[in-house]
């Protein structure tokens, strides 16, 4: 029976507190009596016999007919998928994806389906490489459908495959994927890695085009979230589902399938980093002495494919098909089942190791922006009820921060570092002031549409993704990061924890209260 | 009267340039530069007056004498020895206060003008520039017959001189010279995008001549995009402050371009850019850079003085890009078609801008060494524009 998350007050006793520094970890010392740790829940149990589950769930769906009965011959079949941004770090093959899209593929092989396209629902995501989708939907999917056209990557910015289903009552224009939108069926194959994910989000944002998702993904939509992992409480579920209502109407039936995994997160080279650190053995202590010794003198580049090339041994918990909305609730609950963790009030300071990786890096570079998102747009934002911090209060994350980006994967991410943040730090301005040219550059439209470029608007909305935080903390400060860099970011920069600490006193005062946030393995605080 | 002079001695033209890679100071100590109490030069004629400097600025091209990097193409153009400073602001004898317009024009020299009221710079034929009564020189400051701003008297003949305002104080006098070159870059900037609405120009370096073409363009062209690259905090801010629209290090100035142009990257080069890019640079790694970043048939402003380059000019030649220097000024043909001499508009221009913002430090003559070691690390040390101030000598 895996533990319950867990809040650790701090006393003397306490060993130093492991921290994320991109790729290398350090050890702090949390101050006694005033300090507390939020430990995320261990590892539900995984699903035995996956494939019997996923078939189980395809003929038994929830509010909707067994799959089988959907599929005739001469139909249009699409199956969309979620792309590399999850799960994190990516997992051990076979993928989940893999294993539901062949179960799916072999009904419509039994009906006698035909005419079957498999898109990667990528929104303004990075297209991916060959490799990335054979690891992701694994070599027989692969081989069968990308040579002849039909696995492909949807494509944003193609105007002539886009399909305007319509306007919500507040003026959302609902476009998304042409062939997903004549498709007798589509179905979707999703990985619910945290409560944002999935619903309607799966076919409204990813299958969709800026013109539609600038509805949704704007400093209004994430400033009035509290948070967007509650989707009660979320402005960006709000949309999504006003955009469902309307692809409801006038869409493509919608076949919903949801998988959710465990917090598995660390293979075992790695698995003191999701430990307790006073559980560590004497194993665990040498594993990281030795680690965090041999990563500091390990150059960077080395340091990065060492870490990229994690794959975690999480697996699947849940898988839930049928209708949209109410797979999704039976969705949310399996996620906060897992990472829901009971927090009695606020902190004045909360802490967070910001680690290699964020849904946008993936074998590619935590540059400052997304160093920006994981920890105020991500980290910040993976509470219930009220945020971790109180407001006014400090966040400190440790990451090195370094002016360093993809040129393949980011190139937009570039330039509105140094044109953009040089002008204004604030989410609202930035929008108002620069988020058009980007999103109509014709250049970074070609990247994206024919290279493995992220979309040109894309940097804006990870600094959205911020923007709740930005609004609501008296300060943020980064630890063992490249300065200048991070007083870019309208950041401050501290040497060490205890110079951070000291720092955020200016703010909170000389006793406050200290929360760190222990994550990965990826949680969310309910905090009462 | 006293005087910093520059002799022609080839070894310690040498042994300067030597020197300054390590530091500027000990280059002018050894150099050919000397402090020296020598004879003022004679009047030519009723037409020259005497100007007692007030203040004379620090000019990239006198700092390229003074460490022995000047190119070899002055040697005709230059008399020795000769008193450096061209950026002037002074006293006549009659106590009026002047800013001198260097050049040494037809006028100066006696020479018939190429046109009627023609500014010292205008024509088409420096004959004159190395014909008597004068010595050569291009300009005072180079010139063995007129002396130069970095002493206590110099000559200077009617054509040169303009009186100003009693309002305008010497820290903005002294920046007029470099505002008017700026005005005439920035006018051959604007003259080759006149066919659009919103240019798009890049300059590349925010010394004082970039910041003050950075000014001139504002002024002069109000809808351009102007995209600036400066290497340092003191620059960056002036150079927002005087209106570019926005300003980044230069390393990121090629991307800055390629934004604003909306247009793509093939290999090395945009496959647009600016209009017109002025580098204001003039080394072969901001020429190459601007020629990465101009548009096909676009235009380079070389503003800062170049000397000997390496630089691959296939991209000129398939781009048809113009390359065009921007020594000085005279007379501009304004974008509404009137003609205008640029030191009076270099006059208001620099009050419209209060120019003394530029003017970073002074010093005495006697401290020329410190004066023109900062100089050579203005940038570094935040400094715009240092000047020699001769309001407290004695041989006034």
């Amino acid at each position: 029976m895996p533990r319950p998350g867990f809040v650790l007050d701090v006393d003397r006793s306490t060993p130093p507190i492991l921290f994320w520094r991109g790729e290398n970890y350090s050890l702090e010392k949390l101050p006694a009596d005033r300090s507390r740790v939020i430990y995320a829940p261990e590892p539900e149990a995984a699903i035995d016999d996956i494939d019997s589950a996923i078939r189980h769930a395809l003929l038994n769906p929830i509010e909707m007919d067994p799959l089988p009965t959907l599929l005739f011959p001469g139909m249009k079949l699409t199956i969309a998928f979620d792309d590399i941004s999850l799960p994190l770090p990516k997992m051990t093959r076979p993928d989940i994806r893999q294993r539901v899209i062949e179960a799916v593929l072999d009904l419509a092989a039994d009906a006698g389906v035909d005419d079957v396209h498999i898109i990667a629902a990528l929104a303004l995501h990075r297209r991916m490489t060959e490799d990335e989708l054979r690891h992701m939907l694994g070599d027989r999917v692969y081989d069968a459908f990308a040579p002849r056209g039909m696995l492909y990557q949807h494509d944003a910015e193609d105007q002539d495959n886009l399909a305007l289903l319509g306007e919500t009552p507040h003026g959302e224009e609902v476009e998304i994927n042409k062939r997903a939108a004549e498709s007798d069926l589509l179905v979707y194959v999703n990985i619910n890695l945290v409560a944002m994910d999935g619903g309607w989000k799966s076919t409204a944002t990813g299958l969709s085009s800026y013109r539609s998702l600038r509805h949704h993904h704007n400093t209004h939509t994430m400033e009035n979230s509290r948070s967007f992992m509650d989707q009660h409480k979320s402005e960006l579920h709000k949309s999504n589902w006003r955009m469902g209502e309307i692809m409801k109407k006038h869409g493509p039936k919608i076949f919903q399938i949801e998988t959710t995994v465990n917090n598995d997160t660390f293979p075992s080279a790695f698995d003191f980093l999701g430990k307790r650190e006073w559980e560590w053995n004497a194993r665990d202590r040498a594993k990281f002495v030795a680690s965090s010794a041999a990563l500091n003198r390990t150059p960077a580049r080395m340091r990065r494919n060492i870490f990229q090339s994690i794959e975690a041994p999480h697996q699947m918990t849940s898988i839930q098909a049928g209708e949209v909305e109410a797979v999704h609730k039976v969705t949310t609950a399996n996620v906060y089942r897992q990472q829901l963790v009971e927090v009695q009030g606020q902190t004045d300071i909360l802490t967070m190791g910001i680690p290699f990786i964020c849904p946008y890096n993936v074998n590619s570079i935590m540059n400052p922006i997304l160093v920006m998102c994981t920890g105020l747009g991500y980290f910040f934002n993976l509470y219930r009820n009220k945020p971790l911090v109180r407001e006014g209060g400090v966040i400190i994350m440790t990451h090195p921060t370094t002016n360093e980006f993809h040129p393949v994967h980011h190139p937009s991410y570039i330039d509105f570092f140094e044109q953009v943040l040089t002008e204004t730090t604030v989410p609202s301005e930035l929008e108002a002031r620069f988020e058009k040219k980007f999103a109509e550059d014709e250049w970074y439209k070609h990247l994206y549409r024919t290279g493995n470029a992220y979309h040109g608007v894309h940097p804006f909305y990870m600094w959205y993704w911020g923007s709740h935080a930005l609004q609501h903390c008296g300060k943020v400060i980064i630890v063992g990061g490249d300065a200048p860099t991070i007083r870019r970011l309208g950041f401050t920069p501290a040497s060490t924890f205890n110079d951070a600490l000291e720092i955020a006193s200016d703010v909170v005062g000389r006793s406050p209260t200290i929360t760190h946030f222990h994550t990965p393995p990826i949680m969310i605080a309910d905090v009462k | 009267m006293k005087a910093l002079r520059v002799d022609r001695s080839t070894g310690r033209f040498m042994l300067a340039r030597l020197v300054s890679g390590i530091d500027t100071g000990t280059a002018a100590k050894i150099g050919p530069l000397t402090l020296t109490n020598c004879e003022p030069p004679a009047l030519v004629n009723n037409e020259w007056q005497r100007v007692h400097p007030l203040l004379t600025g620090i000019c990239g091209s006198d700092l390229a004498t003074v460490e022995g990097h000047a190119s070899t193409y002055f040697e005709h153009w230059v008399s020795f020895p000769f008193v450096p400073g061209h950026e002037i602001v002074g006293t006549l004898d009659s106590g009026e206060r002047v800013v001198i317009e260097p050049v040494l024009g037809h006028a100066a020299r006696g020479a018939e003008l190429p046109f009627p009221d023609a500014a010292p710079g205008d024509g088409d034929d420096y004959a004159h520039l190395a014909m008597p009564p004068l010595e050569p020189g291009i300009q005072i400051g180079f010139c063995n017959s007129t002396g130069g701003g970095w002493a206590t008297e110099l000559i200077a003949h009617a054509s040169q001189i303009h009186t100003i305002a009693s309002d305008m104080p010497d820290e903005r006098a002294v920046l007029v010279e470099p505002v008017a070159g700026g005005i005439h870059a920035a006018l051959l900037a604007i003259s080759h995008a006149n066919k659009t609405e919103t240019p798009l120009f890049a300059v590349l370096g925010a010394g004082t001549m970039g910041l003050s073409a950075i000014a001139a363009l504002r002024k002069y062209s109000p809808q351009a995009t102007i995209i600036v690259g400066a290497r340092y905090p003191a620059q960056m801010r002036l150079a927002k402050t005087f209106g570019a629209t926005s300003v980044v290090k230069p390393d990121e100035l090629m991307r800055a371009v390629r934004h604003a142009a909306g247009c793509h990257v093939v290999g090395d080069y945009l496959s647009s850019g600016t209009h017109v890019t002025i580098d204001a640079v003039g080394n072969s790694d901001s020429i190459a850079l601007s020629l990465r970043m101009t548009r096909p048939r676009g235009r380079i402003v070389l503003m800062g003085m170049p000397s000997e380059v390496t630089t691959d000019l296939t991209g000129l030649w398939h781009r048809e890009t113009q390359l065009m220097g921007a020594y000085t000024y005279g007379t501009e043909t304004l974008p509404n078609g009137t003609k205008q001499r640029t030191f009076l508009m270099a006059i208001e221009l620099a009050n419209e801008i209060r120019a003394e913002q530029m003017l970073s430090a002074t010093y005495p003559l006697s401290e020329y060494q410190q004066a023109l070691r900062h100089a050579s690390e203005a940038g570094a040390r935040g400094a715009i524009k240092v000047a020699f101030d001769m309001r407290q000598e004695k041989l006034r």
